[in-house]
């Protein structure tokens, strides 16, 4: 305890400094768990996507559509829980800025595919028996003001109605929440069979499935089966785990892990530096006091340990407020006003963030620590 | 007055003198600025690159007709008869052969990108002939053209560098066809390169299109009938199409990446900005600390506090500025044609790009790096020349 009286007192001393060494470390730990949060976000939440579930598209591109019978055939082959299917609409809200995924489903197998999106047993039924019913997730709704009973009209970019418009008219009966921080919560959903029915071309056709295996261990095989059953058709699939389909999509965007880990190591290397250095300078400040601490009966080992402390109480102060404000910043919501729109502060950067904050703590204190250790007191009185 | 100056002078010749017996503190701030600038020039040449590529893909006096309510070639359709019509439209350039229109189909095919191994969009444009006329600047710099009705194709070079099976000889699985990549073109850096192109009448029973196309490339005589060409298309009865300059559509199309790109990076390296001006106050205040004595002399000298304000400013500039040099350096060398391939979402598929540093990037962030030393250098200065003379002299 009399420890932390030394230390107080030496932040102190200079305290201009002192503070200024904690707000760059601050701003450090702001930027590592706001890029964790960018990271997250464009990797679309591949740590949400369901180990049991295999998506299965065309084989040459997804943009290639899938006969509708094909659901049956999947459910056929041993493993299969279940099966469901969506179709990509692509259609434009006022804007085309204004962009959010909608899907054509079975309303009743695609909650049973997901269980995370969480609807009221009242929303389920509204929807199930409203042909022109769509339900669509907290984050899009409260984007755009929307309302149970309101009634959205929606452009169609690819799917136009029989008679040429291209205007659909949508009523939201549902507003799902996500059962998990990561679930996305931005999807437009609505009856297949209205869409199916009232679209000019395509009848009969469907975009991807979606499966359910029983035995996760099992995927693999399972999605080799599945597309070993369409080999040689007309359509023939390609059938992966929902992880490797997310991952895959991510990558698309490109290498976004490496380019944020690239300037996480800069930003760290920087404060590392800037912390570092006054670490070993404000040491260097004291030589004459700590060996005067030395002489009246201090001993090595706690003057060490005291200098270290106070590297640590620097890092720990600075780092600690700057995950809390990046908690905060993020909480606040994504900064590109849509554009991701799975925004959070994943636990296990959290833990990563609390594992650096105490390195950071460690390695810039070490050397100093050392070195204050080591000191031989009248070597040190001499310099004076 | 020359007085001043020459004491200006004096001050910063004895500053900059000083620099390295604060090597250590100096170099933080140095290395924290390069830190800054490297990493906001690298990111924003993300966007410069995506962009320049864009840029190079239009020309105004090329027009695309597309269905009307689509955005993109993906989301559009047209009939045979309706790309008839908008070939015989007037306004378009002809040449002995006819009419420089194309009707094209775009689609997407899956292959393995290079970087990451897994599966991409890669875009499969379908033309016709007179594709080669209406994009001039496509060059085929290896291999030959395609043969009309064969499956062949031919490759752009961003494609081919970018994702896996397009060497000259390669051959693409399309359904229970493989198709023969029987050459390989540039196209001025523009978009085309990152797509494969091949017969549109191949293309149509591959997947399924009868006999429709999506788009219509159409050369105009002058960029200036555009406006008569458009009118002409959208009152026709007969259709229902938009119609949108080439230059236009590709320079919308690169508006959401671009922004988001250098929007985080701009927050990005704005915070990290804060972080290197308070490293820089670090370092200032403790140049300033470690001299008090002398800077007390200079002031019992008959230096005034504008000379010593100026010089304390001057030193934080040359250490901003040396150090955001060598940032904007680092950025250049590691990153400058960087290449690399990303998704654009308007039209779901791949694009290659190279990263681009320009100078006026360069310029950027040394202008950045020496507003982080302003900022970082002002309270010390001020700090440096309101010190009390006899306290100073005393203290130190």
């Amino acid at each position: 305890m009399k420890f932390l009286k030394l230390v107080v007192a030496n932040f102190r001393r200079k305290i201009i400094r002192t503070v200024l060494t904690i707000l760059s470390i601050l701003v450090a730990f702001i930027l590592f768990g706001y890029l964790a949060a960018i990271r997250q976000s464009l990797s679309q939440g591949i740590d949400v996507a369901g180990v049991d579930r295999l998506v299965v598209r065309h084989k040459v591109s997804i943009i290639q559509m899938l006969p509708g019978s094909y659901e049956a055939d999947i459910e056929q082959i041993p493993g299969v829980a279940n099966a469901t299917f969506s179709n990509w609409f692509g259609g434009i809200y006022q804007e085309p800025k204004n962009f959010f995924p909608q899907f054509a489903v079975n309303p009743e197998e695609y909650l049973a595919m997901y269980p995370e999106f969480l609807l009221s047993d009242e929303e389920k039924e509204a929807w199930f028996s409203t042909r022109t019913g769509a339900v669509v997730g907290r984050n899009t709704a409260e984007r755009f003001g929307w309302e149970v009973g309101d009634k959205v009209p929606i452009q169609g970019t690819a799917w136009t109605r029989k008679g040429g418009q291209r205007i659909w008219d949508f009523d939201i009966v549902g507003i799902y929440d996500g059962a998990e921080q990561g679930t996305d919560t931005t999807q437009f959903l609505f009856q297949y069979d209205y869409f199916d029915e009232a679209r000019a071309f395509g009848r009969g056709l469907v975009g991807w499935y979606i499966v359910r295996v029983d035995d996760p261990d099992e995927a693999v095989r399972i999605a080799t089966a599945i597309d070993a059953e369409f080999a040689n058709s007309p359509a023939e699939t390609k059938a992966e785990t929902e992880g490797a389909f997310v991952q895959g999509f991510a990558d698309q965007i490109g290498n976004i892990g490496a380019i944020i880990q690239a300037i996480l190591a800069m930003v760290f290397f920087t404060i590392l530096l800037v912390a570092g250095n006054t670490m070993a300078q404000s040491v260097r400040e004291r030589t004459g006091e700590l060996a005067v601490l030395k002489a009246v009966g201090f001993t090595d080992s706690h003057v060490l340990v005291m200098v270290l402390l106070e590297a640590m109480a620097i890092a720990g102060v600075g780092g600690f407020l700057g995950l809390g404000v990046a908690w905060l910043m993020i909480s606040g919501g994504d900064p590109t006003g849509g554009l991701l729109p799975i925004f959070y502060f994943p636990p296990k950067d959290i833990v990563m963030g609390v594992i650096f904050v105490i390195a950071l703590g460690l390695i810039t204190g070490i050397l100093p620590a050392l070195q204050a250790g080591r000191l031989r007191i009248a070597d040190a009185l001499r310099q004076l | 007055m020359f007085n001043w100056f020459s004491q200006i002078f004096a001050l910063i010749q004895f500053n900059l003198r000083t620099i390295w017996q604060r090597k250590g503190s100096s170099a933080a701030a140095l290395f924290g600025i390069a830190g800054v600038v490297a990493v906001l020039v690298g990111v924003l040449s993300i966007a410069q690159g995506f962009r320049a590529v864009m840029n190079a893909s239009g020309k105004p006096d090329t027009a695309l007709v597309l269905r009307s309510g689509a955005d993109t070639e993906m989301m559009s359709g047209l009939s045979r008869d309706t790309t008839r019509i908008i070939a015989d439209t007037e306004g378009i350039a002809r040449s002995t052969e006819g009419a420089l229109s194309s009707a094209e189909l775009f689609v997407i095919i899956n292959l393995p990108k290079r970087s990451t191994g897994t599966d991409a969009n890669v875009p499969l444009r379908g033309v016709e002939p007179m594709a080669f006329s209406v994009r001039s600047d496509v060059d085929i710099i290896q291999g030959r053209p395609f043969e009309w009705g064969r499956n062949e194709v031919i490759v752009g070079s961003g494609a081919v560098r970018e994702f896996e099976g397009l060497e000259l000889g390669g051959r693409i699985p399309v359904g229970k066809e493989e198709w023969i990549v029987v050459g390989i073109f540039e196209a001025n850096g523009g978009i085309s390169e990152s797509e494969i192109w091949t017969d549109a009448s191949v293309l149509q029973p591959a997947f399924r299109r009868g006999n429709s196309f999506q788009a219509v490339y159409a050369k105009l005589e002058t960029p200036e009938v555009f406006q008569g060409f458009k009118d002409r298309l959208t009152t026709d009865p007969r259709l229902n199409v938009k119609v949108v300059r080439q230059d236009d559509y590709y320079a919308e199309q690169s508006t959401a990446i671009t922004g988001l790109i250098t929007g985080l990076g701009t927050l990005i390296a704005g915070l990290m900005g804060i972080g290197a001006v308070f490293g820089a106050l670090n370092t200032m205040y403790s140049a300033v600390s470690s001299r008090t004595r002398e800077i007390a002399t200079l002031r019992a000298l008959g230096f005034g506090s504008g000379p010593v304000v100026i010089s304390v400013m001057v030193e934080a500039l040359v250490l901003a500025i040396v150090g955001g040099a060598i940032g904007a350096g680092l950025a250049y060398v590691a990153f400058d044609g960087f290449r690399a391939a990303t998704m654009n979402w308007q039209s779901f598929s791949q694009v290659a790009f190279a990263f681009d540093v320009t100078p006026a990037l360069l310029v950027q962030g040394i202008f950045y790096a020496a507003m982080i030393g302003l900022a970082g250098g002002l309270f010390p200065a001020i700090r440096a020349a309101r010190m009390p003379v006899a306290t100073a002299l005393r203290e130190g």
